[in-house]
């Protein structure tokens, strides 16, 4: 029993697949706001595995771009999570459907 | 990669992160989702560990799974009359036949190719990271520092209430 570079990149490929579905079909933007949450993940775990397996001549590129992807993703959830809290405050929902303000 | 105790602990992280993936796409409470998320994070960090990535590993469980997760906990909390339902928009058959497509030209893609893969797993330890954050990539962490300050800024500008604003005004 050998484990290849598919089998990593398929569960990512699935993984970021889920999380486009949550992202794109729940109603409350906290739930979207998981399904980017998991998109990134798998992204990150594509990342890992490329730079596992490999071919390259500086294997520490991945881990590298992993952490920037990690940090631009806390920054990202602190200020979304800011504004649907700050939405919720003016218009008492957090229902992506009902948030259409900038419909004259 | 091979042996026996590897492959197992790929497809025991391997199921539970897609069924904790899935439990958040199915799951109706809102906080049973936030649950799954956070076993989907514990899931993939096992993977890191699986991968080698010993650092990465320990840095999504600690920004993951201890400070994202909270955090979305909080949000949750604070937006009390919103509702705990994790229901779907109209858009849910949409959305399942893109990602369903997506994912099979994923799969599609991944089989087909032909990857040009090492055997043995290369030397990236946290040493390594740190010289290359703080030597090749010293200016876009520069940056990512800044970005963080100003989320920190930002998100404290965001969710204060009126009435503080108000006091600001006064003094």
């Amino acid at each position: 029993m050998t484990l290849n570079i598919e089998q990593f990149l398929i569960v990512g490929a699935l993984l970021f697949c889920l999380g486009l579905a949550v992202a794109l079909s729940k109603r409350n933007a906290i739930g979207v706001l998981m399904g980017v949450e998991i998109m990134l993940n798998a992204v990150n775990l594509t990342l890992i595995t490329f730079s596992r397996f490999g071919e390259s001549a500086r294997p520490i590129t991945g881990p590298t771009f992993v952490v920037f992807v990690i940090t631009v993703a806390a920054a990202e959830a602190a200020v979304a999570l800011a504004l649907a809290v700050s939405v919720y405050r003016n218009r008492d929902t957090v229902d992506v459907d009902r948030l259409n303000f900038l419909k004259s | 990669m091979e042996g026996f105790g590897v492959v197992l602990s790929f497809w025991v992280l391997a199921a539970v992160t897609l069924v904790s993936a899935g439990g958040v796409m199915v799951s109706r409470n809102l906080f049973h989702a936030v649950l799954f998320l956070i076993t989907t994070f514990v899931g993939i960090a096992g993977f890191f560990v699986l991968l080698s990535a010993d650092f990465i590993a320990m840095a999504q469980v600690i920004i993951y799974v201890g400070a994202i997760a909270v955090l979305v906990l909080f949000a949750i909390l604070l937006t009390p009359h919103a509702g705990r339902d994790n229901g779907e928009t109209r858009m849910l058959l949409p959305a399942l036949l893109l990602s369903t497509c997506l994912g099979a030209v994923f799969i599609f893609v991944i089989v087909d190719a032909d990857w040009r893969t090492i055997s043995e797993s290369p030397s990236v330890g946290v040493r390594e990271l740190g010289s290359a954050l703080l030597g090749t990539w010293a200016l876009p962490f520069e940056i990512a520092s800044v970005l963080l300050t100003a989320a920190l800024v930002g998100a404290i500008m965001l969710v204060r209430s009126p009435e503080e604003e108000a006091e600001d005004a006064l003094v």
